[in-house]
């Protein structure tokens, strides 16, 4: 008898194989697939046992979807099924270099106010950021799929947390500036 | 019959009477009803040919009521028994009504739950009462136009709704006897109704300020799948604080003080009203106001003037634009389409400065205060089970983030805002002191870092805890939303197993229990009609599930189960049939319950199967 999707992996569910590049049209279009045939809405008048079964099942596809789709939390989940799950406050030995680097970046971010044009400069430091990010997410593919020690793996994924929450606190920044200029 | 929509697609399902539904757009100023037929969604008009129901009550000395244009008509003249723009109160607290309260000329008297009761000669009506009253009268035109009993509706909410006022909007429904098969977000269903009818993928933005309330959403659009990728809003934003500051002008221009009285107050809100539906086409409007010294006072609003009173209001629906783009991950320049929704969006000033924030111009060809209902009325069809074959589906998110009070009054989030639903979080937690034995729970929504800034949806305690030292106890608490964007909690102990669950009601919602009662109390159902309605409810249940379940076994009883399992199946649909024919509801009920739990690893299986075969033209290694 086949395994419940309950139970199935989030790349097994979407029938992908696992590892961490992903074609994301291909995602996206198996997502929308799978909720048409699950989604609570296909079984509004139903009775409440296909209603809770539907709503399962439903809730797993968005779960796997919403790893899936997240360089970041893609790159945690498979380094979980390899068994190497990283803790939510997990300390880690960083180089000094990048510790330099994550300094610099911050110290950008907190004088953001008292530039000349500080949309101008949080817009700056959003691409630099996001390059950073991208960089990271490609160094992770050839760590993950291409064979090398799982620590290598660890590390990258390690840094692109620092780099997530920054982009985070980046983002709310802006919100606050456009909604005191506009 | 959704057992007969596994079946594969393309693959013809048995023909079935094809069941009444409508969508209802219950609006804070006015309410509308609509329904496909013959493959067509329309509003539905009452008698006269009004399709507009305002959304007013008013209650009458003898116990009865009228709803609508007879209720509005009595507004200014009976202004404390005639209930309008109730929305504003559903699901609200009476520290939040008292906010609103200055701007709301009724009595609010506190009853035993939290909720605030409206005290009118009829009695204390709370709002969830009044919403039932305008929802049930929007049923009766229903059932005679349709020319039947409703199988079920689907009522749309603003996106920015937060958990309680969803379950005080679906409360109500069940308080004027209609089956609720979603709540629907009311920029969602504009989307739907524009969506179908354009048959266009991309990025729609959905800009909605009705009376009351404003959201914006920002969807996409993908072969008939609708995926709301963010929503934004404020539910205590609308035309009616346009009417507000035209009035405030009035006054300073008539010189009346402050504190006025409720009658002149609703002729101030009235001819503001008035003046500003006008100038959408002209641009200037005369104005009249009877004053209580007796005098007539003449002026005059240009469209210029009210253009300036307006345009704080108008920029502060722009902050909650740029924040769903920022969600979503997209730019201004991303969206291709926008829709407009409510009669708020008339307002030339509006539409202007919508234009021009998006940089292109919005969709007009549908009546924007009809296209809520429309969308509604087609997606109640699909849920319904009018459409077995349609691909359309719709994808939608919680407005608001999910979180939990933490040591210090701190929410700590549990579901962010803009999570696609169904979802379910759980988060671990554990005990502050040696030997504690119950855990209070505080279940809180919004964005702040305080709990006291965010709304408090629920309390409850997990009990019986063993006592452990600090800090051993896991104690896992799980959130589930359903796609009413509703929200259940559990809570459980994971090393003693003790477990405590809730539905959320929210601390000013109603228990299940106090719709039963009022139910029961209301003149339509009497003591028999109860029993009665109960009976026929569990009849068409027991059908329903009879029918369903024989026509899967035909089909492949035989490849998922094994003769026993097949055989304790047959004997609980055998033991159902006979039940449906007596008269006990309960036993009926517990048939039910008994045929779905032996048949539950069989619905499973098969509902699994049909996930594989969704995914069985995918290869594991196709791109390798």
């Amino acid at each position: 008898m086949m395994s419940s999707i309950l139970t199935q992996n989030h790349f097994d569910l979407f029938s992908l194989p696992q590892r961490y590049v992903l074609e994301r049209v291909e995602l996206d279009a198996r997502y929308r697939e799978l909720q048409r045939t699950v989604h609570p809405d296909r079984y509004a008048s139903a009775s409440d046992q296909e209603r809770r079964i539907s709503m399962q099942q439903a809730t797993q596809i968005n779960e796997a979807y919403e790893v899936l789709k997240d360089p970041l939390k893609r790159g945690r989940y498979l380094l979980e099924l390899r068994g190497h799950a990283i803790e939510d406050q997990q300390s880690f030995q960083q180089d000094p270099a990048f510790l330099m680097q994550q300094m610099e970046l911050r110290e950008t971010l907190a004088e953001i106010r008292e530039q000349d044009d500080p949309l101008q400069a949080l817009d700056r430091l959003t691409q630099t950021v996001r390059s950073q990010y991208e960089a990271l997410e490609s160094g992770l593919v050839q760590a993950l799929d291409g064979g090398a020690e799982i620590e290598q793996a660890v590390t990258l994924v390690l840094r692109m947390q620092f780099f997530k929450r920054l982009q985070e606190e980046v983002q709310e920044l802006e919100a606050d500036l456009e909604d005191e200029l506009y | 019959m959704a057992l007969l929509h596994i079946s594969e697609p393309g693959q013809s399902t048995a023909p079935h009477q094809h069941r009444l539904a409508a969508g209802i757009d219950l609006g804070t100023t006015n309410s509308l009803l609509a329904s496909v037929r013959s493959g067509a969604a329309g509003t539905l008009p009452d008698n006269e040919g009004r399709h507009l129901l305002p959304s007013v009550v008013r209650y009458c000395e003898d116990g009865g009521h009228q709803v609508g244009v007879d209720a509005k008509a009595q507004a200014t003249r009976d202004p404390l028994n005639t209930i309008i723009s109730v929305k504003r109160l559903m699901g609200r607290g009476l520290k939040d009504v008292k906010t609103l309260g200055s701007r709301l000329p009724y009595e609010f008297v506190s009853g035993e739950s939290a909720m605030p009761l409206i005290h009118t000669v009829a009695g204390d009506l709370s709002p969830v009462q009044v919403s039932a009253d305008i929802l049930e009268e929007l049923r009766q035109r229903a059932e005679n136009t349709l020319g039947g009993e409703l199988s079920g509706v689907v009522i749309t909410v603003p996106a920015y709704f937060d958990d309680a006022q969803r379950q005080a909007t679906k409360d109500a429904g069940k308080l004027a006897g209609l089956k609720v098969l979603r709540l629907l977000n009311e920029p969602t269903a504009a989307a739907v109704a524009y969506g179908l009818d354009r048959g266009r993928d991309g990025v729609i933005a959905v800009y909605d300020l009705g009376g009351g309330t404003f959201d914006i959403s920002i969807l996409r659009l993908n072969q008939g799948v609708f995926e709301v990728m963010a929503t934004a809003g404020d539910s205590a934003l609308g035309g009616d604080d346009m009417d507000r500051l035209i009035a405030l002008w009035m006054m300073e221009q008539t010189g009346v003080s402050d504190d006025i009285n409720h009658s002149l107050q609703r002729r101030l809100l009235h001819e503001a009203c008035a003046a500003k539906e006008k100038l959408t086409a002209c641009e200037d409007a005369d104005l009249s106001l009877h004053l209580d010294n007796g005098m007539q006072w003449q002026g005059k609003l240009t469209r210029q003037k009210m253009d300036e009173l307006i345009e704080p209001l108008v920029k502060k629906t722009l902050a909650p634009c740029r924040r769903a783009l920022r969600d979503a991950g997209l730019s201004a320049a991303d969206v291709e389409e926008i829709v407009l929704v409510g009669g708020s969006t008339r307002v030339p000033k509006v539409r202007a400065m919508v234009g021009g924030f998006f940089g292109r111009d919005p969709l007009l060809d549908i009546d924007p205060d009809k296209v809520v209902a429309i969308g509604a009325a087609i997606q109640a069809d699909i849920l319904a089970g009018n459409k077995p074959e349609d691909e359309m589906l719709l994808l939608d998110v919680i407005p608001l983030s999910l979180g939990i009070e933490t040591m210090g009054g701190l929410s700590e989030k549990i579901i962010p805002r803009n999570t696609t639903i169904p979802v379910a979080r759980a988060q671990e937690f554990t005990t502050f002191k040696d030997g504690q034995t119950a855990l209070a729970l505080h279940v809180v929504q919004g964005e702040r870092e305080l709990v006291d800034d965010c709304r408090s949806l629920a309390r409850f305690e997990l009990r019986g805890i063993p006592a452990m030292i600090a800090g051993a106890a896991r104690i896992r608490v799980s959130y589930q939303v359903d796609a009413d964007g509703l929200l259940s909690v559990t809570a459980r102990e994971q090393t003693s197993g003790v477990q405590a669950h809730i539905e959320v009601k929210p601390s000013y919602g109603l228990t299940d229990k106090e719709i039963e009662t009022m139910l029961r109390n209301s003149l339509d159902y009497a003591q028999d009609d109860m029993e009665a309605r109960h009976l026929r409810e569990q009849q068409v249940a027991a059908d329903r599930v009879l029918e369903a379940l024989q026509a899967a076994l035909r089909e492949d009883g035989d490849k998922f189960l094994s003769s026993e399992e097949r055989t304790a199946i047959d004997q609980a649909a055998d033991k159902l049939a006979r039940l449906r024919n007596g008269d006990d509801h309960r036993a009926i009920r517990k048939a039910i319950e008994k045929l779905e739990s032996v048949s539950t690893v069989y619905v499973d299986r098969r509902m699994n199967a049909n996930i594989q075969k969704a995914m069985a033209g995918h290869a594991v290694d196709e791109f390798k």
